[in-house]
């Protein structure tokens, strides 16, 4: 298998997807001359040409209801924002329109784009660019949310989410463009609603997406030292949710700890947690614990803005507060 | 000859415009009665509007957006009185199997896209439709109705930059009735020449009486005619009325009986009658014959609404993903 990045791996599924259906179109700030903010882009233009390969304005209400509007009328949109900070501009066309064109037509319409970019805490990038904006894009019926967590995983999830006949969401990371990983030569996809048990564990069951897999990661091997063996779930695809393999894993481990980047009030990580809480309530050995951002906008500093997000240690430390050994 | 085609023409423009008028009329009665909840706007007053520009299109090939004002505009887009009625109604055999209600008539396969109740939100739906036609090489435009109001959102300024610098098939149509709910548009335009807003893209734009049907028609014939052959975005001002307050619900104090009255006189329907006897194309006995035809439609769907089943509570779930 071939070694390549998180950013080579959206590129090559956007490329193999716009090759093979002539209506899908990729649209967005810097998208094409410039080869996208974060170069996930490169290339495409001078493969597809600017009808295709689309630089707009600065203007992401109008560029996302554009994208939309060609979904209602039959293309494939994929919308790049440059990062989900950008994306609040956009929020009414998301809401308002992709998410509910369906339910209020009664059925007639489908809306098949593909919302993609940089969410979740980078560096150095203070309140206003480092933000893990997950939940608000849960929260909404109508919309299908996707955050992978390898170059693998990535490229079969975003071809899946541009094959997808309703707006997807997807999440991506400024911090995991880089990422290296191995990624299958021949063509797959990935579904919507399947969770990937990352590492197999008896003691707990640590339950995250996108960035912080790795900290989980991470942290397992720490516990693991002494004896605590985490069972780590990516669970990749965040509306729907795979819920039967969580319920799985924590009925067998009988201890849970979940992980988001998000801030705790109403979060995919306090949902998760309800939803344990309320299916597996018999089988629990312990709390449930929420490993996530702080309640507070992020800090420029970076001691502080470390102190801000989930780590591995924060990870290990919960774990050790409800498993005893 | 030209004197028969006129002819037909001003007839098929009356009777629209007149089942529009009465379907209206009834639905403020059915608001009465509670059969119809909610928010309801209605387009009594503008009918000249939607009728005269969706006359010079083609529905096959083209395509109409508008706002929560839309029962005019989805008639005029041939929609039937039925199902329309029933989606006031909240019943299952509604356009929009009772979803959507007033605000939101939708019909994809006559290629009127809505029935959208955010101001301004569906401005850029128009744009994407007309890249998306663009695209297709299917030689169609966009046409996108919009208020006063709607002039002001971020999205008409966002959306007619891009429909400029990309040449989208786009017609921006604003349909200044003069009042955003109880705002007078002088109150809150910075500047009140509304073409200028168009202009100030580089999009050919335009302005038109917007209470005769006639004129509509010709500046828009003209407009579409060009843009098919130039490929390029429009804008059109149509200055209007709305005769009844901005909902169901608002009476509208804030205008004067003597500005009522003079916008009375310029009813779309009367002119357009007038005009018509005047030019020997009908008499009073004829109109009265397209009037009960007319209201026969609107009854009938009064009937099939008040027949029709509501939907099942299963559909609660329905419609929600592809
Ligand atoms: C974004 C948004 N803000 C406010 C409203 C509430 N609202 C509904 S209609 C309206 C007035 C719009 O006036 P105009 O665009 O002139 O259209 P008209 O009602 O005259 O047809 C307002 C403020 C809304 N629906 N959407
Ligand atoms: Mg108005």
């Amino acid at each position: 298998m071939a070694v390549i990045t998180f950013r080579e791996a959206l590129r090559q599924a956007i490329d193999e997807e716009m090759e093979r259906d002539g209506d899908v179109i990729i649209l967005g700030e810097e998208v094409a001359q410039y080869n996208g903010a974060y170069k996930v882009t490169q290339g495409l233009l001078e493969k597809y040409g600017e009808k295709r390969v689309i630089d707009t304005p600065i203007s992401e209400e109008g560029f996302t209801g554009i994208g939309i509007g060609a979904a209602m009328a039959g293309l494939r949109p994929v919308v790049e924002w440059m990062t989900f900070n950008f994306s609040l501009q956009a929020l009414d066309q998301v809401y308002n329109n992709a998410a509910k064109m369906r339910y209020m037509s009664g059925g007639q319409f489908s809306v098949p784009v593909v919302f993609r970019g940089p969410n979740g805490p980078a560096e150095f990038l203070a309140a206003q660019h480092s933000q893990a904006l997950q939940s608000i894009y849960c929260h909404c019926p109508g919309l299908l949310v996707m955050a992978p967590s390898t170059p693998a995983d990535a490229k079969g999830m975003l071809k899946t989410a541009i094959r997808n006949n309703n707006p997807v969401v997807f999440l991506e990371s400024e911090l995991m463009y880089g990422l290296r990983g191995e990624v299958p030569e021949k063509e797959y996809l990935i579904p919507f609603g399947s969770a990937d048990i990352k590492r197999y564990g008896t003691d707990v069951t640590i339950i995250t997406f996108s960035k912080p897999v790795k900290m989980a990661l991470d942290a397992a091997t720490e516990l693991s030292k002494n004896g605590i063996e985490a069972e780590v779930i990516d669970l990749r695809s965040l509306r729907p949710l795979d819920e039967q393999t969580i319920y799985n894993s924590v009925k067998k481990t009988n201890r849970c700890v979940v992980v988001d980047e998000a801030w705790p009030y109403a979060s995919v990580g306090s949902h998760v947690a309800f939803l344990v809480s309320s299916i597996c309530f018999d089988y629990m050995d312990a709390p449930i614990q929420l490993v996530c951002g702080e309640d507070v906008p992020m800090p420029y500093n970076h001691e502080l803005e470390l102190a801000a997000q989930p780590s591995a240690a924060k990870i290990v430390e919960a774990v050790r507060g409800i498993v005893s050994n | 000859m030209q004197d028969t085609e006129n002819k037909t023409l001003q007839i098929r423009l009356l009777k629209r415009m007149l089942l529009i008028r009465r379907f209206e009329e009834a639905a403020a009665r059915m608001y009465g009665l509670r059969k119809i909840g909610g928010f309801c706007h209605l387009y009594i007053g503008q009918e000249a509007a939607a009728v005269g520009v969706i006359e010079t299109l083609d529905m096959k090939k083209d395509y109409v957006l508008t706002a929560y004002r839309d029962h005019g505009t989805a008639i005029a887009c041939g929609m039937e009185c039925g199902p329309l009625m029933a989606e006031l109604y909240g019943k299952e055999s509604g356009c929009s199997r009772g979803k959507g209600g007033s605000m939101h008539f939708f019909d994809r396969k006559r290629h009127f896209f809505g029935g959208n109740g955010i101001v301004g939100a569906h401005i850029p739906l128009a744009a994407g439709v007309g890249m998306a036609v663009r695209h297709r090489k299917s030689g169609g435009c966009a046409v996108c109705f919009f208020g006063d109001g709607a002039i002001h959102q971020g999205s008409f300024h966002e959306t007619l930059n891009m429909a400029k610098i990309w040449n989208l098939p786009v017609l921006y149509i604003c349909e200044n009735n003069r009042y955003g709910m109880g705002t007078d548009y002088r109150r809150v335009s910075s500047v009140t020449d509304f073409k200028a807003a168009g202009a100030s893209y580089g999009i050919e734009s335009f302005s038109a009486n917007g209470m005769d049907v006639l004129e509509v028609c010709g500046i828009t014939a003209g407009i579409i005619k060009k843009m098919r052959s130039e490929n390029t975005p429009a804008f059109l001002e149509l200055k209007t009325y709305r005769y009844k307050g901005h909902s169901m619900s608002d009476p509208a104090r804030y205008r004067s009986r003597e500005e009522l009255d003079h916008f009375r006189d310029q009813d779309p329907i009367v002119m357009l009658r007038a005009s018509m006897e005047k030019d020997g194309y009908i008499n009073e006995e004829q109109f009265k014959k397209i009037d009960a035809e007319v209201k026969k439609v609107v009854d009938d769907s009064l009937a099939f609404a008040e027949e029709s089943a509501q939907p099942s509570p299963g559909s609660l779930y329905e419609d929600i993903l592809a």
